[in-house]
């Protein structure tokens, strides 16, 4: 073997294992509360590994604590992308436990209101710290112009991490992606239902294309 | 330097204070200092006017120690309001280099989330009601 040939296989050797050895980037799946987070993450999860993430609610605040999916291998084009999902609390800027008192009982809706607060800034802290990528998620059939959500892409857009918009929900009569589009037209909006599981194709060639 | 809150002892029996804060009283200010201005005007019932706003840093804070100082019963957090950034800002590396990405400077309002209630908001308008508890 030619002292050429011997070092171009020694470089290959050396970067394949950098390549290998690469940290899986950290995907932040953000939004206000009950965008279908958590609904998107299993959804992703399940079509990749086959466990799900944690429980879906339609009461706000399910989600409490991030929560990491590691090495979630995502084929597209015959290549494999490899990510870890960080499924986040809804954020926001007020918790009143009363919300909750038509669902759970005072003991209970006190709990969560707690248990919501101390998730948001566990969100807040993720994103600031400790995310490679985001994936801001909407209800597609509510106004995505709220003050939650203006910061966030603020907050996304000053730390140049990269960013989809999941304009979620789409099965719904009211759904708008169009007014997320208008919204945010400096990012790429995908619509989608997570819960039907609508144009996830789409959904992992931008998350191929975006944190590959 | 004066208090920006609560400058007068005597607490007027109805009303709401608010505090307009200009851009040059929070310059000299650190991060915590600004998000402590704002919170104890808040939790005095104050709504805080801040005439340049936060930085997204600082309002990434603001959002985790309101969330730190939410009680049942007492506090529910904030309402705040800013007007939607209508173009995308240049935060590439160029743009950052030739200084382009200068935090523009937005009016930002600040309430206690149980006294204010956004009735509009676009790109040239915030329109809020405000209640004293």
């Amino acid at each position: 073997m030619g002292l050429f040939t011997e070092l171009k296989d020694s470089i290959s050797r050396v970067t394949d294992r950098l390549f290998s050895e690469q940290e899986p980037k950290r995907i932040g799946i953000y939004g206000p509360p009950n965008a279908g987070k958590t609904t998107l993450a299993n959804r992703i999860a399940r079509d990749w590994t086959g466990d799900a993430i944690g429980a879906e609610s339609h009461i706000p605040h399910e989600t409490r604590r991030a929560r990491r999916k590691e090495n979630v291998d995502i084929e597209r084009n015959g290549k494999t992308v490899t990510i870890d999902i960080v499924d986040t609390p809804g954020v926001t800027t007020k918790v009143d436990y009363e919300e909750f008192t038509d669902e759970l009982d005072e003991e209970d809706a006190i709990r969560r209101s707690r248990e919501a607060t101390e998730g948001v800034a566990e969100a807040m802290h993720w994103l600031r710290e400790d995310v490679d990528g985001v994936i801001y998620v909407l209800d597609s059939a509510e106004d995505p112009i709220t003050q939650v959500n203006t910061m966030l892409i603020g907050i996304i857009e000053s730390r140049d991490l990269p960013v989809l918009i999941f304009a979620n929900k789409t099965d719904l009569d009211d759904s708008s992606v169009k007014r997320i589009e208008d919204a945010f037209p400096q990012h790429t909006t995908v619509p989608l239902s997570a819960k039907e599981g609508d144009n996830m194709d789409e959904v992992y060639d931008k998350i191929a294309e975006y944190f590959g | 330097m004066p208090k920006a809150t609560n400058a007068d002892d005597s607490e007027p029996s109805d009303g709401v204070q608010i505090d307009l804060i200009s851009g040059e009283r929070m310059d000299g200010m650190a991060t915590m200092e600004k998000i402590r201005m704002i919170l104890d005007g808040v939790h005095d019932g104050n709504i805080v006017i801040l005439e340049e706003g936060l930085t997204p840093d600082e309002e990434s804070r603001l959002i985790e120690v309101t969330m730190a100082e939410i009680s049942p019963d007492e506090f529910n957090g904030i309402e705040i309001e800013t007007y939607p950034k209508s173009e995308a800002r240049d935060s590439s590396l160029l743009g950052r280099i030739m200084g382009s990405d200068k935090v523009e400077t937005k009016l930002t309002v600040i309430g206690p989330a149980n006294q204010i209630e956004t009735l509009h908001k676009d790109e040239t308008l915030i329109s809020a009601l405000v209640s004293r508890n």
